[in-house]
């Protein structure tokens, strides 16, 4: 049993690493990454709910162009094998999460260089007209991302479980409680990166309807979400810069489907 | 060769690309980013398009130029590029230069599509109500989350790509013109309507300095100790029970000292006031170019410090 546990996590760790790179299919997001160790390791329940934490804390975390955002993947693997298999508690699992996301981003950085002499061993290939070999080389950066999580994962995995309970148990209570305070906190930081990509003085408005409207408890979040599309398709069809020369004719029927669509709401 | 018989991709050479785009960033490397992934999507239409090495040699090095823009976005501009792909194997005039204006000119608008609507929005949208769910033990949570996202996501590769095939170079001024803007714009509403929703409901904190504490009067609270005595009396009845719980549901308090806490205090002035003058402190200072990183250590700190001083629980 716990030997098929190590080869799963270990797998997990690996498609985890893969898809920090492609953020495709999104198996190195915390809800997914972390309730699969949860599964694989016999405690569904405490990776379901480290999952969640994380994800809210991983919500703004975002490569864009070649900026590299502090990694999901080994965040999320390693803090769930301590959580799930060595006795650590979600809340010391949330407080680690930070210090692995910022050694994974490091080790993405590294692989993303070392590729470099990918590029130019396929420059070589391609001279041949060799589709093997340029397939080859991508593929093989491929599986250097997933060892990037992989071999974190086994070597966390190589500790005896009680070192770790030893050493959290050494880690002192002010500083426990102060990490849980700060893991409260840190979800802002994952909001205003989101908001910051979006926000224009006209969106503020709907940021500060949503806030007004979070004290109603009784709207959950599918109702938002409700409230949310239909304040977004009303946007689209009222605010002015959509609507350029439209002064009396209504619609302007350029061909647009999507206009042709939101006209029919 | 003028006169070659211009030989069409099946829907199934498609699929294969389309299939392929998904490893787009596997080897993203820091010099020409996802170079290699692009021409690895290409691949299978230049093998059916160009049968001579020299030809294959130089598609491989034609498409193994600077590449990079948000991996959906990448999916139209392919489709772009099958199509004039296609006419160049047909014999028609279209250089190295063309094909790779088209790549350029194209990535840097849909990057700037892709990002806002995909990254900030669907999937912090998407996550905080797996999230949610999962914070309730749902199993739903992680289960939604990742069928929904790849349904989008793949209906979305698929169908942008044919677009681009279809429509060939007319797709950029569809794209970038007013289809995608308003996309864009209506997902940046609702993103940032939920994003005001989430502020102040999921950011946990909880200023604890009591402000005042009250010694509250006999039968203004409820008596514990009282009632432990009248069960080792066996004087508890059912009845005496039953009011306890009625008191405890209207509000009486359950210990016989009342202490308002800071936090009480905010929460009737406007609840989620802390949560949304933190977010909007890590915005300004994003906006300072202050790095996460940075922030997040800060965060610690003032965690650490605040529990240590007793100002947050």
């Amino acid at each position: 049993m716990e030997f098929i546990s190590i080869i799963l996590v270990l797998l997990i760790a690996f498609i985890a690493g893969v898809e920090g790179i492609l953020d495709e299919f999104q198996f190195h997001q915390p809800i997914v990454a972390c309730s699969l160790v949860g599964l694989a390791t016999g405690n569904p329940t405490e990776g379901l709910l480290l999952g969640g934490s994380l994800q809210l804390i991983a919500l703004g975390w975002m490569n864009i162009g070649a900026a590299v955002a502090p990694d999901a993947a080994l965040a999320s693997i390693a803090s769930a094998i301590l959580v799930t298999m060595r006795g650590a508690s979600v809340t010391d699992g949330i407080a680690l999460a930070i210090p692995l996301a910022i050694a994974g981003q490091v080790l993405t950085i590294f692989v993303r260089t070392i590729t470099v002499a990918a590029a130019h061993a396929a420059d070589q290939k391609a001279t041949e007209g060799s589709f093997r070999a340029v397939e080859f080389y991508h593929l093989g950066s491929l599986v250097l991302q997933g060892l990037r999580i992989a071999i974190p994962a086994a070597l966390i995995l190589s500790v005896p479980a009680e070192y770790v309970t030893d050493a959290l148990n050494a880690i002192p209570a002010w500083l426990t409680g102060g990490l849980a305070v700060g893991g409260g906190f840190i979800v802002a930081v994952g909001y205003a990166m989101v908001i910051n990509m979006m926000a224009t003085p006209k969106l503020w408005l709907f940021f500060a309807l949503g806030f007004a409207l979070a004290a109603v408890s009784e709207l959950n979040l599918i109702a938002m979400g409700i409230i949310g599309v239909v304040l977004a398709l009303l946007y689209i069809q009222f605010a002015p810069e959509f609507n350029q020369g439209g002064g009396g004719g209504g619609n302007s029927g350029g061909g647009d489907p999507l206009d042709d669509i939101l006209n029919d709401y | 060769m003028a006169e070659n018989k211009k030989y069409k991709l099946s829907k199934r050479d498609r699929l294969n690309v389309a299939w392929r785009s998904q490893f787009l960033q596997a080897s993203w490397n820091f010099e020409r980013m996802q170079n290699i992934g692009w021409a690895y999507a290409m691949i299978p239409a230049l093998r059916k398009l160009y049968s001579s090495k020299e030809d294959r040699a130089q598609g491989l090095k034609r498409h193994l130029e600077f590449f990079n823009t948000h991996p959906y976005l990448a999916s139209p501009i392919l489709g772009v590029t099958l199509t004039l792909e296609e006419e160049r194997a047909a014999g028609k005039e279209i250089d190295n230069a063309a094909i790779q204006g088209v790549k350029i000119g194209m990535m840097g608008p849909l990057a700037g599509v892709g990002d806002p609507i995909f990254w900030a929005t669907v999937r912090p949208v998407l996550g905080a109500f797996a999230a949610s769910l999962a914070l309730g033990e749902n199993w739903l949570g992680p289960i939604i989350f990742f069928l929904v996202w790849n349904l989008i996501r793949m209906a979305f590769l698929w169908y942008t790509q044919e677009l681009g095939y279809v429509q060939g170079g007319n797709i950029t001024e569809n794209l970038s013109g007013g289809l995608m803007q308003k996309l864009t714009q209506g997902a940046s509403v609702l993103g940032m309507f939920i994003m005001g929703i989430l502020v102040p409901r999921w950011t946990t904190m909880n200023f604890a300095l009591p402000l005042s504490s009250v010694n509250l009067q006999e039968g203004e609270y409820i008596d514990f100790d009282g009632i432990a005595q009248m069960a080792n009396e066996g004087a508890l009845t059912g009845d005496f029970l039953q009011g306890v719980v009625q008191d405890i549901q209207n509000g009486v308090s359950t210990s016989p000292v009342e202490v308002t806490t800071l936090q009480n205090t905010l929460d009737t002035l406007l609840p989620g006031i802390g949560p949304l003058l933190l977010t909007l402190a890590c915005v300004w200072l994003l906006r300072k170019k202050v790095s996460p990183i940075t922030i997040i250590f800060g965060l610690f700190v003032i965690g650490i410090l605040g529990f240590v001083l007793k100002i947050f629980a």
